[in-house]
């Protein structure tokens, strides 16, 4: 029993089969890469796990419990944290109260009233904010606008912030797309060091095969709306039928 | 100090010592003299000032935090004003009861309004607020004055007459808004050579509140919920993905600006015991966010300091006209002088919301930081000047992010 358990997934946008009987089992600390071609479903998909799309039919649990019909905030507040493809962060604020909003979420839920306190004077949270940045390399650049930053170091942040609220499952959504070979290669050194120091379960959906190799545990490949193969990493790569639908003939 | 930073409670502490210097401050020109006419320190005008003060301050919390911009603020106002006088009408002239319920029906009010409006966000949210308010205007403009449910008097505004009951008042007490006895009217002028400067109550009054409702602000702003307002401006996807709801904070900040607009209300009403819907109309909502705008959107002191420069520009440069301004130019020949008149003539007296508009459009398309900015920028200027430039690499050396309120 995974952690996360999808069961007979369906979601059609009018005509159109984006998702069809998917089922997918991410067990606990390990890392599972969904991988397919464009169009596969692979995003709606993870949009039905986070809650801003609901699938037509079929159940999504997370650690037992249903997460449908929970709006994003909520699901978030179970567990589940999600960096996007373009990262999201708070363009606006400094580096170091991005780090200190999601600490903040997490000691005190969706909402509080915390008017007549100071930020200044929440040394716990400050520390643990700090702490989180270190850990990310990040501590010089606390006091920087934090949509001033490199794409490389604003992914950097945006996964510090989904750590700093130690979630059980992080859903990563195409973390490397657009980046310069050395900005992905710094990526991957990142979740690997992530996957070696937590106790932390991640759901990655990638293009790029490098670094899907290089972290994946276990993959699921989809292609036109339906899961293909869920296998190992070394099997995956043998598979002919997965040659045929996502390698294609340049394999 | 108050549990504010070093660098807040200076901020703090200069606000306090100017509003309270005000009467001085405002009327640096002796009472006979040609420049008199640009003293701006009488009750009425200074009063107006920290009233709008703090609509601006309020509007602030929302608009300059959240980013949502309302275009229905004066309805608080009116709202407030409205209840105010209610309360002259039928208890007493005492103002802290009725500043009291202005604030409680405004925060009722917005909550209503904020509830339905924040469904929607950007322009949508703008014109939900702007037709709730041009409602609120019409229902006190026509349809709660009839005669047989007179709530808003209608067109001659709603005042204190003769015959309503105010059975909290005796004899003993001024017919006119007070304070425990203390009429908000009266005034104690100092005569200092040629100078004049005048001491109200009910300025004061107003000053001291508003340096509660400034300091509270500023306490929002130091907050983590203030933080979380401009976090909902800056990402929401971020917000809903990092385990926050965004409507309840979007929904307090709003209710938090309708109070502030409400205790304005009420204030304006106990300077001046009279309620009109002209108070709700549009023109006044739109009024607070070219304060803001003009100020410094999001900073502490920047609504301030723009509500204190709109109502100068309206009560003084509307008050210059053409024979003030043939004295002026009446070194010059007389054909020069004629054409200078014409010239000039079209941004004053009426005119005065010409320059006004000239005055915003450049405030924004320069200094978008407002006001605050282009105190910023000349201040850096002249500490550029004392210590003679580094040679530093500015691009590749990405500034620290001033903090919201410098």
């Amino acid at each position: 029993m995974g952690i996360l358990e999808v069961k007979n997934v369906n979601k059609n946008f009018g005509g159109l089969k984006a998702l069809s009987e998917v089922n997918l089992s991410v067990r606990e600390n390990t890392v599972h890469a969904i991988i397919g071609p464009n169009g596969a479903g692979k995003s709606t998909l993870l949009n039905c796990l986070v809650g801003k799309l609901i699938p037509d039919t079929g159940s999504v649990m997370f650690d037992g419990q249903s997460v449908l019909g929970r709006s994003p905030y909520e699901i978030n507040q179970m567990g589940i944290s999600r960096v996007f493809q373009t990262p999201e962060i708070f363009g606006d604020l400094t580096v170091m109260e991005n780090m200190l909003i999601p600490i903040f979420a997490r000691r005190d839920g969706a909402f509080r009233m915390h008017a007549f306190e100071s930020v200044a004077n929440e040394r716990e949270i400050i520390e643990q904010a700090e702490h989180v940045l270190e850990d990310m390399n990040m501590a010089d650049k606390r006091g920087m606008h934090a949509a001033s930053m490199s794409r490389g170091d604003k992914r950097r942040l945006e996964i510090g912030m989904c750590l700093s609220q130690e979630p059980r499952l992080l859903l990563l959504d195409e973390p490397t797309a657009g980046m310069a070979r050395a900005d992905t290669n710094n990526t991957i050194d990142l979740l690997k060091q992530i996957k070696q120091d937590r106790d932390i379960t991640i759901a990655i959906i990638e293009h790029d095969m490098h670094v899907v190799f290089s972290l994946a545990d276990r993959i699921t490949v989809l292609a036109q709306g339906t899961p293909l193969v869920e296998d190992d990493p070394q099997n995956i790569k043998g598979n002919p039928k997965v040659r045929e639908a996502y390698l294609g003939e340049s394999a | 100090m108050l549990g504010l930073d070093k660098k807040d409670a200076t901020l703090l502490i200069v606000v306090a010592v100017l509003t309270l210097c005000a009467p001085f401050i405002l009327n640096p020109f002796p009472t006979d003299s040609a420049m008199a006419q640009f003293n701006a320190g009488y009750p009425d005008l200074m009063q107006r000032f920290i009233i709008f003060g703090i609509f601006a301050i309020g509007y602030n919390i929302l608009f300059g935090l959240t980013g949502y911009l309302s275009f229905g603020h004066a309805a608080f106002l009116g709202v407030g004003s409205y209840s105010a006088v209610w309360i002259f009408k039928l208890f007493s002239y005492n103002v802290l009861p009725a500043i009291g319920l202005s604030v409680v029906v405004a925060a009722i009010f917005s909550l209503f309004i904020g509830f339905v409006s924040l469904r929607r966000s950007g322009i949508y949210f703008s014109i939900l607020t702007l037709a709730f308010a041009q409602m609120s205007f019409a229902l006190a403009y026509s349809v709660l004055s009839n005669p047989k449910f007179n709530l808003t008097n209608g067109e001659t505004g709603l005042q204190v007459y003769a015959d309503d009951p105010q059975w909290f008042h005796r004899d003993s007490l001024p017919d006119l808004p007070h304070l425990f006895g203390l009429s908000m009217r009266s005034t104690y002028t100092l005569d200092v050579g040629a100078w004049s400067f005048d001491f109200n109550a009910g300025y004061y009054l107003c000053a001291v509140i508003m340096m509660v409702v400034f300091y509270l602000a500023i306490r929002i702003f130091r907050s983590p919920f203030g933080m979380m307002l401009r976090a909902v401006k800056s990402n929401q996807q971020r917000m809903n993905y990092t385990g926050l709801n965004t409507r309840p904070y979007t929904l307090a900040a709003f209710v938090i600006s309708g109070m502030y607009a409400g205790l304005a209300g009420g204030l304006m009403a106990a300077m001046d015991p009279l309620a009109g819907a002209e108070r709700m109309q549009w023109t006044a909502s739109g009024e607070v966010v070219l304060m803001t705008i003009l100020g410094g959107t999001g900073t502490l002191i920047g609504p301030i300091l723009g509500a204190g420069f709109i109502k100068y520009f309206e009560n003084i440069f509307s008050k210059i006209n053409d024979t003030v301004l043939h004295e002026w130019f009446a070194l010059l020949p007389d054909g020069i002088e004629d054409f200078m008149v014409f010239i000039v003539h079209p941004f004053i007296g009426k005119g005065w919301h010409l320059t006004l508009g000239l005055l915003f459009m450049l405030v924004v398309i320069f200094l978008p930081g407002g006001l605050v900015e282009g105190g910023q920028r000349l201040s850096r200027l002249l500490k550029r000047r004392g210590t003679k430039a580094k040679p530093e690499d500015s691009e590749h050396r990405p500034e620290e992010k001033p903090h919201v309120a410098e």
